[in-house]
């Protein structure tokens, strides 16, 4: 058990034939994931590594020839939008976004149009999921993580590594990892993945890392103090992070004083969770 | 990207929303003959990208095109949040009757754009919110069905426009909604939109933020950038694709991801040490990236001591100690430098750095203890 991704996943990999979508299909391969197929406009009837892979020119061919149940997106943030749309019309419930840099007007109406739908996105901006021995699904390197019971969720994605690397040192291991992603407009927050963890019968304790800007990790805060019966620990990047120079006035009607590290913090504190001070601490305090 | 007044509301006028007569000046001749032309009372806006210039003296109103020389020699030698004063707006001056406040910005955390606007409009709009907040109208925009001309109308009847502006208002939301819509705004506000005495409505003043994830698609805007409001160690960064923000400590940092990179900064400071710098070099950087960044941190004179924290991922670190073993021939660094590479090839990059003269560290910690000591010894 765990949560998104083990041994049953049957993924596909959208732009599996670029730089980057090839070169972690081949890591994913290695670390077990069942990557049934992939997808690049034009290419279709290719094969990569070594025969092993079949290319599709579409999502809907891909998924009808291969029953896929998730797919996970390479392709450079101009058509990442596009590749979402087309991964949420072909019917999989499963999309994992790594691209970084889409904009922040497609997101919304990608995120509007998928609401409607019965399809979950993951990041984009995000280094995806690890089940430690059953399955990875993104660009977490898989061998700074070992199989355990804690539940790890992160806006971020290096810090993410920084944390499994040092869960590994004390053998600590990890039931899921999920990377939701930096971008302000995302397909899952933390309380979607909290909600998960907390009916996960494989996870015990959950970490959660956030980072300044938005309010998710107060939200998030709220949940696991009405929600949660397994203890969480926090990390929150940016507390030395110089306020930005803000320009109208819109931000501020909106979003209040909200975003600082100091009052994710506090929210977190209140809700009982143990937040780290800085990221090698953690294993720490979930022993 | 942050737009200024002057290039916002030429874009608001090319989508059809009223704006005063007036032009940008870099002198105060100039400032004097677009006061001619207007031939009345102007005001003197400086241009400088970040807010609150009235209140810092930066707007000014000149009932002659004499005192309009004046004012904007006053106007242009000014210094506006540490940020130098290059630019003056000359527009006509408007007989006020209201200010209301108009923006389409993002909402993230309903995911979706909303309109805001206030019959209670102008600088104090920040004050408005806080206190009464039943004071500002917002309305969520459906990204995939547009803004529709029914809720500009409950804008309009919300906030108690008389009913001979819900026209006027009704055509300016329309139009707003398609400059946010074309110019991949994040933000799009005016403030104040104004209902003159002679009863017409003008965007008095206008702000804009271009997300800069679309700006490939948007040339045109792009060309409109003015470096002369950045640090030019930023300028320099983007060139390189690196992500970089000058701060005022003595330990330079370079990290790869933002999350990381903030963390390394949190981490020193909580070890008692002070960043110089953010610095995230990005996923997958290569050699001469990695130089790049290198040059840009010791660029500051006030850097004692550098930190680099890999970890590498997408990111090799073999890659990452040969950028830094070409930066070192090339600038010759005089500062102590602390090195921490884990991850990918990991190994490999180690052994490069073997005969570099770093200072190694094995945890994030660790390195940013040994950071910390070196700045302070100095070397």
């Amino acid at each position: 058990m765990s949560i998104l991704v083990d041994k049953n996943t049957r993924l596909l990999v959208q732009g599996i034939t670029g730089n980057e979508g090839l070169f972690h299909t081949t890591q994913m391969v290695e670390y077990g994931t069942n990557v049934v197929g992939g997808v690049t406009p034009g290419k279709g009837g290719e094969w990569v590594l070594d025969g092993k892979i079949p290319v599709f020119d579409s999502m809907k061919l891909a998924v009808e020839a291969t029953g896929a149940n998730a797919t996970i997106i390479f392709v450079p943030a101009r058509f990442a939008a596009d590749a979402m749309y087309e991964a949420a019309d072909s019917g999989l419930p499963l999309i994992i976004c790594i691209t970084e840099g889409v904009a922040v007007q497609d997101m919304m109406s990608v995120r509007t149009y998928l609401d409607q739908k019965k399809t979950r996105l993951i990041g984009p901006n995000c280094p995806g999921l690890l089940t430690p021995g059953e399955s990875k699904v993104g660009i977490i390197p898989g061998n700074i993580a070992m199989p355990g019971n804690v539940g790890i969720v992160s806006r971020s994605g290096t810090l993410t590594y920084e944390v499994l690397y040092a869960m590994k040192n004390v053998n600590m291991g990890a039931s899921t990892c999920v990377g939701i992603g930096g971008d302000p407009v995302n397909g899952t927050n933390f309380i979607d993945i909290l909600e998960m963890f907390e009916h996960d019968p494989k996870t015990e304790k959950v970490m959660l890392i956030g980072e300044i800007g938005g309010n998710e990790e107060e939200k998030a805060a709220e949940f696991i103090a009405n929600k949660m019966t397994k203890p969480v620990a926090a990390f929150i990047a940016g507390r030395t992070a110089p306020a930005g120079k803000r320009m109208g006035h819109a931000g501020a009607i909106i979003e209040g004083g909200a975003g600082t590290a100091e009052d994710k913090i506090k929210a977190l504190e209140n809700a009982g969770v143990r937040v780290a001070k800085h990221p090698e601490e953690l294993p720490s305090l979930l022993k | 990207m942050k737009l200024h007044e002057y290039q916002s509301k030429n874009i608001f006028s090319k989508f059809g929303i009223p704006i005063p007569k007036g032009r940008v000046a870099t002198t105060a001749g100039e400032a004097r003959q677009i006061a001619e032309e207007l031939n009345g009372r102007v005001v003197i806006k400086s241009q400088v990208l970040v807010g609150g210039r009235g209140k810092a003296g930066g707007v000014k109103v000149a009932k002659d095109p004499q005192e309009a020389e004046q004012l904007a020699t006053q106007i242009l030698g000014m210094e506006i949040k540490g940020l130098p004063v290059r630019k003056v707006l000359v527009d006509e001056a408007a007989a006020i009757d209201q200010e209301i406040y108009f923006a389409i910005t993002n909402d993230r955390a309903a995911k979706k754009p909303v309109m805001i606007a206030s019959a209670a409009g102008g600088i104090d709009i920040e004050e408005v919110a806080a206190k009464t907040p039943e004071k500002i109208i917002k309305i969520h925009i459906d990204p995939l069905l547009g803004l529709r001309e029914y809720q500009s109308r409950d804008i309009a009847a919300s906030m108690d426009l008389p009913r001979e502006y819900w026209r006027d208002f009704s055509k300016i939301a329309a139009n707003l909604w398609k400059v946010y819509q074309a110019t991949d705004a994040t933000l799009a506000e005016i403030n104040p939109l104004v209902i003159t005495k002679d009863k017409r409505m003008i965007a008095l003043d206008g702000k804009m933020i271009i997300d800069d994830n679309a700006l490939y698609r948007q040339a045109e805007l792009a060309e409109m950038r003015d470096i002369d409001e950045e640090v030019p160690a930023e300028t320099e960064a983007r060139k390189y694709g690196l992500s970089f923000i000058k701060l005022d400590g003595d330990i330079g940092c370079m990290v790869n991801g933002a999350g990381l990179a903030m963390t390394s900064m949190d981490v020193i400071k909580l070890f008692g040490g002070e960043p110089a710098n953010f610095l995230d070099v990005g996923g997958g950087a290569g050699a001469e990236k990695v130089a790049a960044a290198m040059r840009i941190i010791l660029s500051d004179p006030n850097v004692k001591a550098v930190l680099y924290n890999i970890f590498g991922g997408i990111t090799r670190c073999d890659e990452v100690a040969r950028g830094i073993l070409t930066a070192m021939g090339e600038v010759k660094p005089k500062v102590p430098m602390v090195v921490r590479l884990v991850g990918t090839n990991a190994e490999e990059g180690r052994k490069l750095l073997e005969n570099a003269n770093m200072i190694t560290a094995e945890t994030l910690a660790d390195a940013a203890r040994k950071a910390v000591e070196a700045a302070k010894k100095g070397m």
